[in-house]
């Protein structure tokens, strides 16, 4: 007998529409404990839609999400408890200190202030920024307030970290420093990520990608898997295959 | 082969200590917001001092205030208005801290709160207690200042007053924050603002006494008896002789439990505007 445990988001038929327009249509995946997963798609593939739902911020309308196994629709506190959200809009107050900032989440999360702090410095240390700890967030660059975001979202200490398009407005050096970091917690410390991009260049060949396109998922899997499905020889082809696929299909249709 | 899924020990619910902390942190955050924006406290004590130095002492003249309840004796119509304009502070206030969740809500600020895994509507509850917080400073000052001004109510009364300024500080919040869920922009939401902070506080008794009202207009004095505000500002003025007006009492906790289910369901994922309104921002 083999134990396994739960897939760290499992993702069954939701489909989501915003008055008549269907925002995403049956939408089911999966993601491996401790993978980085790709949600990969152009703006208005329904991805910002699927972080809504996974994140309680929008109740789901039809299908069922499970974060480690609990539902989000039924068990919602104890499925947040184990989600860490980076946005795609900033969502640090500008005006308080980077500090104040994090205790807040921490507050929010029913962390005491001592604990809070503790673990604020620690994952500031982390981050490299424990000496802008008390500067105004408005102080700080645009790839610094991302890697504070991600802290923030990590306070918790959330098995699962979901990320929507977390790169988007940085430069190269900054995009780069954040997507390693993010991939150093899936090998060192076994979080599971969902990291949405429409940068395919973001894709490594280890990951596990999902193509969403239009609301539905197109094709899902390690990259040799996506890369069969499509017959392309690169990631970059086999998205542009897919998508034009459907696009194609939707059109004769 | 089979394959048995693990079982993650379970952690249900929140101990008390944890929504204390979490209440805690929502009133601290909205207290440091508070205090980095001054120039809103000083609009928030600008704006009732110059209708109590400016309108009340040129008004002092035109409206006799005959002996009502709760005073025991003819009193000046800066002493008249006092109450009112304690609700002023506070219905802007409540006005203002759901027009920064509108914002926050553009901003995303509103996410991160809404995403903690505390109940809903302990969270909405607490920043509605942060909001009402923020005001109470704000209307003790005020209170400082026309002491001043010979607005002399008894030292108790300060005291007495307090509740009142709570159950009316979470109303105005709660009436805000139900707004808040509504308005989709800012800008409708500002627009909001002036279609309801204004109507409230001139159709009500904050600046005149209703009997005075009534001999104007019937219709206006019903107005003015069905309006929420009238019956906070009744409630203070009460509370702030050692005296308790218990029907304004009634209305106010009526309408605060009503405004905050009503903000609360509005939040709801699943019912509220939220979910209706469409797509998240900054592109699906």
């Amino acid at each position: 007998m083999m134990t396994a445990e739960p897939p760290a988001v499992a993702i069954e038929g939701v489909s989501h529409c915003y008055g008549r327009r269907q925002a995403l249509d049956d939408v089911t995946f999966s993601i491996t404990p401790s993978t980085f997963a790709v949600l990969l798609g152009l703006n208005g593939a329904g991805k910002s839609t699927l972080f809504s739902l996974i994140t309680r911020l929008y109740a789901i309308q039809r299908g069922r999400i499970r974060i480690f196994g609990r539902d989000v629709g039924h068990a919602s506190s104890e499925a947040l408890r184990m989600v860490g959200v980076v946005f795609q809009p900033r969502t640090l107050d500008l005006d308080l200190s980077v500090l104040q900032n994090l205790s807040y989440h921490a507050a929010l999360h029913g962390i005491s202030k001592h604990d809070g702090r503790a673990r604020a410095e620690e994952a500031l240390a982390r981050i490299v920024l424990a000496d802008r700890a008390n500067d105004k967030v408005r102080n700080l660059s645009g790839g610094q307030m991302r890697r504070v975001e991600i802290a923030r979202a990590l306070l918790h200490r959330p098995r699962l970290l979901v990320l929507d398009e977390p790169t988007v407005g940085l430069d190269i050096k900054s995009r780069a420093d954040i997507l390693a970091y993010v991939r150093r917690l899936v090998v060192k410390d076994g979080v599971s990520v969902l990291w949405a991009t429409h940068l395919i260049d973001e894709v490594a060949d280890d990951d596990d990608v999902i193509v969403l396109h239009q609301g539905r998922v197109l094709t899902h899997g390690s990259v040799p898997r996506v890369l069969d499905a499509a017959g392309a020889e690169d990631i970059r082809a086999a998205f542009t295959r897919l998508t034009q696929a459907t696009d194609a299909a939707i059109e004769g249709s | 082969m089979t394959v048995e899924l693990v079982t993650l020990p379970r952690v249900t619910g929140f101990a008390p200590v944890q929504y204390a902390i979490c209440l805690k942190g929502i009133v601290w955050r909205e207290g440091l917001r508070f205090l980095h924006q001054r120039e809103r406290f000083v609009a928030a004590l600008v704006r009732p001092l110059v209708w109590l130095f400016i309108f009340a002492a040129g008004f002092r003249q035109v409206l006799g205030v005959s002996i009502i309840p709760p005073y025991d004796t003819y009193v000046l119509y800066e002493v008249y208005i006092t109450p009112g304009l304690m609700l002023l502070i506070q219905l802007f206030n409540g006005m203002q801290s759901s027009l920064s969740m509108v914002y926050d809500r553009e901003m995303g600020n509103m996410r991160t709160l809404l995403v903690s895994p505390m109940p809903r509507g302990f969270l909405l509850s607490s920043k509605l207690v942060a909001g009402m917080a923020v005001s109470l400073p704000q209307v003790y000052t005020f209170l400082a200042i026309a002491w001043f001004w010979e607005i002399e109510p008894p030292p108790l009364g300060y005291i007495a007053v307090l509740p009142a300024l709570v159950l009316s500080g979470l109303m105005l919040g709660a009436l805000g924050m139900l707004m808040s869920s509504v308005s989709k922009q800012l800008e409708n939401f500002a627009g909001a603002m002036n279609f309801v902070i204004f109507p409230m506080f001139f159709a009500s008794s904050a600046l005149y006494p209703l009997w005075r009202v009534r001999e104007g207009s019937l219709f206006l004095y019903y107005v003015c008896q069905l309006n929420p505000f009238t019956h906070a500002v009744e409630l203070a003025r009460f509370a702030l002789y050692c005296q308790i007006n218990w029907i304004s009492l009634a209305v106010v906790s009526g309408c605060t439990a009503l405004f905050m289910i009503g903000a609360i369901l509005a939040y709801d994922p699943s019912r509220g505007f939220l979910a209706r309104r469409g797509e998240p921002g900054g592109g699906a």
